[in-house]
């Protein structure tokens, strides 16, 4: 595929609060991924990425409620890409612990809860901002070209 | 989900729940295999559901046994750490001559 000049290029798109449209996101994400040279498997990590930040805004930013839209913003730069995905939520205060399987299996630790986890062991910055009034929390995410992720990095 | 029943879905996620759990709960005993050669997108909803099923089994002393995932999932089951629970393979006839 010819490469196309992404640097300084800004894609955004808007997702209704349900459940299903964060395949939206990923597919975009993937698009610009793909015009800016990624390799096919770091594609996949940010399509997984982008996918749960877009269901944890859907479901615990704006709860579900269809008035409410999700952001994502996608900005290619010289060397990498970066995803804000931006909620009417406040936020998250401070991180959830590490999700630990063995205490999920044996029933004392609830089985859900690997989103945020998946999402800092997939790309190479992961931050949460929260804006206490609800007015444009956001996860902003960036991958790096030429860059495995930190999960592939240790698997060597 | 196979051996009595099996079931079909595109992606592991909340919308496969009753799916899912329908046709876990309908296999009541023996080896468990799950295929996954159709499905392309899991998510942490999807990992939960089948956290839920690894909890069961682990309950029951059943073995379940995992096929046809892509690379990029096999990497989040094992980070995930539903490797330690459930064999990863690339076909079924390997996955099944582990149980």
């Amino acid at each position: 595929m010819s490469m196309i000049p992404t640097a300084g290029t800004s894609v955004e798109v808007r997702l209704p609060s349900r459940l299903g449209f964060e395949k939206v996101a990923m597919g975009t994400a993937a698009s610009v991924a793909q015009l800016m040279g990624f390799p096919p498997d770091r594609i996949e990590d940010l399509k997984t990425a982008v996918a749960e930040a877009c269901i944890n805004a859907i479901e615990h930013g704006n709860r579900l409620n269809e008035k409410l839209s999700v952001g994502v913003i996608l900005s290619a730069t010289a060397d990498g890409l970066e995803v804000k995905v931006v909620d009417n939520g406040t936020g998250m205060e401070k991180q959830p612990p590490k999700p630990d399987i063995d205490r999920k299996i044996h029933g004392e630790e609830d089985p859900r809860g690997m989103g945020m986890f998946l999402i800092q062991a997939l790309v190479d910055e992961a931050e949460w901002v929260h804006d206490s009034k609800g007015k444009g929390s956001y996860v902003r995410l960036v991958i790096r070209l030429d860059k495995d992720s930190e999960f592939d990095k240790e698997s060597k | 989900v196979q051996a009595e029943t099996k079931t079909t879905v595109d992606d592991i996620s909340s919308t496969s729940k009753d799916s899912l759990l329908g046709a876990w709960q309908s296999v009541h005993d023996g080896p468990v295999l799950l295929d996954f050669t159709k499905v392309d997108y899991i998510n942490s909803s999807g990992i939960a559901l089948i956290i839920q099923m690894l909890m069961e089994a682990d309950k029951t002393g059943r073995k379940v046994a995992a096929f046809g995932l892509t690379p990029h999932f096999q990497k989040v089951f094992t980070m995930v750490g539903i490797a330690k629970y459930a064999g990863l393979y690339k076909d079924e006839p390997t996955a099944a001559a582990s149980l």
